[in-house]
C-alpha cells in the first residue's frame, strides 16, 4: 500500500471540498428519470474522467467514491496518469453492496465469499473446509472483505476509508457495534488510513462509537438546512456539531436540488465545525460555482 | 415496552430486525430462524437471544407482539399461531397465498381484537402517499385509468435457487413485485374487481412468471393496466410507478416524485394551479426517528407501534387491506390459469441464500 501505518499520528486533515461519484452510476434522490440520462452519460468512462478533470482544475483533488466496478477502471486511469495528478486522493466508500447482492444471487453465499475473499489463508482454507459459518471469526472475515474491497485502489492515496452507510446503519440497528472497532482497526492498521463512518443516524451513531473509545471519528451524514435525512433532527444535529467531538464531513447539503446553492453553503459554512463538504456534480459551470461558493463562504467566518 | 420477537432473518428481516431494535417502544426479545449460520453471528455478536424452532420461541417468551418476515408459505400457519396466543402481528408480504386463509386469519383477528399490518410499506412513501391524497380529493375529475408498473434486476439468468425462485413457496414476480403494484393501485385509487387478458410469461425462471401484465377493471368503469417485469437489467433496483387519468388531469408518482397535471384549478386543491405540478421526496418524506434504506421502512415499523399502543385495529394495511391485494393475485392466477409459458429448461443449481442477498437481493 501507498501509506505505511503510522500509529499515533494525527490525524490527517481533510480537504475542504470533497468530489461525490453519485451522479456517475445513475443514483439520484430527486428524479429516476434524471439517474437514468446520467447513467446514459456516464457509460463511457472518458466521460467520467472529463468531469474528474474539471474539477481537478478547479482545485478539487479528492474523490470520495464507493467501490463500484466501474472505480477500478478510473483507478487504473489515475495509476497510468500519476504525473498529470501528483496530489490526487481518494476516499473509498465500502461496499458497493449491489455487487455483493448479484455475486450472492448468483452463486450464493458461501461462493461468493471465496470470490471475494483471497484464494490462500485460513479463512479461505475454513470456506473450503465446509466449516459452519458460526465459528467464523467475524473479524478474520471482516478485514478480508476490506481488503478486497481495498485491491482496486492499491498505488492510490486513500487517507480516508468510509464504511458505507447501509453497512454503518445495518450494523448500528442490529447493535452488533463490535464491528465498528473492527473495521477502525483494520483501516487504520493496514492502510495507514483513518477510518470513517457515513450515517443517517449521526446522533445514535455518535453514541456507539463513543462507547466503544474511538475518538473523534470521521463521519459523513446529510447536513442540510431542511433536515433532509438526518435522522434526530436539525436541532440534535446542530447541537452534535457543536458540541461533540467528531470530524463532520457534510453531505446531501443542497438536498438533492431542493435548497438554493447559496442559501444551501451558507448554512454549513455557518457550522465551523464541519471539515469538509462532499458534492457531485456533472458541469464545469456547475462545479466551478459550487467551489467558489465554498471558498468564499469559508472564507468569509 | 412492546415485548416483541422476530420469525424470519432473512433479507427483509435483517433489515427489520435492525429498525425494531432501534425503535424505542419496541422490546426485541427473541429472534428465530431455521439458518444456523445467522443465527449465530447474532446471538454472538449482536446479543439477540435467537431459536431455530417458532414453535419453541412462541412457548418459551412472553410477548405481546411478532414480526413475520419468513418465506411467504409460512405466513398463515406463523401468524395464525402468533393470534391464538394472544399476538399482534406484523407480517411481511404478500399476506397469504391462499384467500381463504386470510379470511380466516382477519376472523380470528377481529374475534381478540389484534392490531395487525402487512409490510406495502410504499404507502408510507411521501410521494405515493401525496398520489393518494390527490385522487382522493377528487381534483382529477372522473377517473377512467390507472397503470402500474414495477420493473427491476432480479432475475437476469437462467436459473433458480432461493425460495424465491419456487412457485409453491410464493415465489416469482408476481408475490415479490407484482403485489406491491397492486397495492399500489389499492391504496391510490380503488381495488379492481375483475381482470382479464393476464399474461404471466418467464424470461429466464423454471418455475415461475418473471413478467406479469394485466388489464384490470373497476366498479365505477374505469380501467387499468398492470405491467411489471423483475428481469430488467436497465433498472438499478426495483422501480415502481402509478399514474392515474381522470377527466380533468393526471397523476404520476414513483418512490421520488409526485407529478400532478391539472387541465383546471379544482376546490379541492386550493392554491393548485392548472398545469403542472410536481413535488419531490425531499419535501414529502417525514423525517423517522431511525433511517435505513428509505424513511418507508422506518414509518411502518413506527406505524406499527403506534397501533399496537393505541390499540388501532384498523390501521393502515392491516390483514383486511393486504388480502384486497392477495385477492387480485387470486384474479390474475385464475385468468392466466392454462396460459402461463414458461421457458428456461436449464437444471436448477443449488445453492443457499446469503447474508448479502438476504440484506440487498
Amino acid at each position: 500500500m501507498s501509506q505505511p501505518a503510522l500509529p499515533g499520528a494525527a490525524p490527517a486533515a481533510m480537504d475542504r471540498v470533497l468530489f461525490g461519484d453519485n451522479q456517475f452510476f445513475g443514483v439520484n434522490h430527486m428524479s429516476e428519470e434524471k439517474a437514468r440520462a446520467q447513467s446514459m452519460r456516464f457509460q463511457d468512462l472518458g466521460a467520467i474522467i472529463e468531469v474528474l478533470d474539471a474539477a481537478y482544475q478547479e482545485g478539487i483533488r479528492t474523490f470520495m467514491c464507493t467501490s463500484h466496478d466501474r472505480v477500478a477502471e478510473i483507478c487504473d486511469h489515475f495509476r497510468k496518469h500519476r504525473d498529470k495528478y501528483p496530489d490526487y486522493r481518494f476516499y473509498p466508500c465500502m461496499p458497493y453492496a449491489h455487487k455483493y447482492a448479484n455475486a450472492v444471487t448468483e452463486h450464493g453465499m458461501i461462493e461468493a465469499l471465496r470470490m471475494f475473499l483471497p484464494q490462500e489463508g485460513a479463512v479461505a482454507a475454513m470456506l473450503k473446509g465446509g466449516m459452519a459459518l458460526a465459528n467464523k471469526d467475524i473479524e478474520a472475515i471482516m478485514q478480508l472483505l476490506i481488503d478486497a474491497e481495498m485491491k482496486m485502489f492499491h498505488d492510490l492515496r486513500t487517507p480516508v476509508v468510509f464504511m458505507q452507510n447501509v453497512i454503518t446503519d445495518l450494523l448500528l440497528g442490529l447493535r452488533m457495534h463490535e464491528c465498528f472497532r473492527i473495521f477502525h482497526d483494520h483501516v487504520r492498521a493496514r492502510y495507514g488510513a483513518e477510518p470513517g463512518y457515513i450515517t443517517m443516524n449521526v446522533p445514535r451513531l455518535l453514541d456507539a462509537l463513543d462507547a466503544l473509545g474511538i475518538e473523534n471519528p470521521v463521519v459523513c451524514a446529510n447536513i442540510n438546512k431542511i433536515g433532509f435525512r438526518m435522522c434526530g433532527g436539525v436541532v440534535a444535529y446542530e447541537d452534535a456539531i457543536a458540541h461533540r467531538r467528531f470530524r463532520p464531513v457534510a453531505m446531501s447539503v443542497f438536498a438533492s436540488g431542493a435548497i438554493p446553492p447559496r442559501e444551501a453553503l451558507d448554512y454549513v459554512c455557518r457550522q465551523p465545525r464541519i471539515e469538509a463538504v462532499v458534492f457531485g456534480a456533472s458541469g464545469r459551470a456547475n462545479i466551478r460555482q459550487t467551489k467558489a461558493l465554498i471558498d468564499e463562504l469559508s472564507v468569509s467566518r | 415496552m412492546i415485548k416483541t420477537a422476530m420469525v424470519g432473518l432473512g433479507k427483509m428481516g435483517l433489515s427489520h430486525l435492525s429498525i425494531l431494535r432501534a425503535h424505542p417502544d419496541l422490546d426485541v426479545v427473541a429472534g428465530c430462524d431455521a439458518t444456523a449460520y445467522l443465527t449465530d453471528i447474532l446471538s454472538k455478536h449482536a446479543g439477540l437471544k435467537c431459536y431455530a424452532d417458532f414453535d419453541d420461541m412462541l412457548r418459551s417468551e412472553t410477548l405481546d407482539a411478532l414480526v413475520v418476515a419468513t418465506p411467504s408459505k409460512l405466513h398463515a400457519p406463523m401468524v395464525q399461531a402468533a393470534l391464538e396466543r394472544g399476538l399482534d402481528v406484523f407480517c411481511e408480504k404478500p399476506f397469504v397465498l391462499d384467500v381463504a386463509d386470510g379470511e380466516r386469519l382477519i376472523e380470528l383477528a377481529r374475534s381478540s381484537s389484534r392490531v395487525t399490518q402487512v409490510g406495502y410499506h410504499y404507502r408510507f412513501v411521501g410521494a405515493f402517499k401525496e398520489a393518494a391524497r390527490l385522487v382522493k380529493s377528487g381534483a382529477l375529475g372522473d377517473v377512467h385509468h390507472v397503470r402500474a408498473e414495477a420493473y427491476g434486476p432480479v432475475v437476469l439468468r437462467k436459473r433458480g435457487s432461493t425460495w424465491r425462485s419456487a412457485k409453491s413457496e410464493g415465489g416469482g414476480a408476481l408475490y415479490d413485485y407484482a403485489c406491491h403494484a397492486i397495492d399500489l393501485v389499492n391504496f391510490v385509487f380503488a381495488t379492481p374487481s375483475a381482470v382479464s387478458g393476464v399474461v404471466r410469461h418467464a424470461v429466464f425462471s423454471r418455475d415461475v412468471d418473471d413478467e406479469i401484465y394485466s388489464t384490470l377493471h373497476f366498479d365505477n368503469g374505469a380501467s387499468g393496466q398492470l405491467s411489471v417485469n423483475w428481469s430488467d437489467e436497465s433498472f438499478r433496483k426495483m422501480s415502481t410507478k402509478i399514474s392515474v387519468w381522470g377527466t380533468n388531469g393526471r397523476v404520476t408518482a414513483d418512490r421520488q416524485e409526485c407529478q400532478l397535471y391539472l387541465r383546471e384549478p379544482h376546490p379541492a386543491l386550493p392554491g393548485v394551479d392548472k398545469g403542472w405540478t410536481v413535488r419531490y421526496t425531499t419535501d414529502l418524506s417525514d423525517e423517522v426517528w431511525f433511517y435505513l434504506r428509505g424513511e418507508e421502512y422506518s414509518a411502518q415499523v413506527d406505524y406499527f407501534a403506534q397501533s399496537v399502543k393505541e390499540r388501532r385495529l384498523d390501521g393502515e394495511n392491516s390483514f383486511a387491506r393486504a388480502l384486497d391485494a392477495d385477492r387480485v393475485v387470486a384474479q390474475l392466477l385464475d385468468d392466466a390459469s392454462g396460459n402461463a409459458v414458461f421457458a428456461g429448461r436449464e437444471p436448477r443449481q443449488a445453492s443457499r441464500p446469503g447474508l448479502w442477498s438476504r440484506l440487498f437481493g
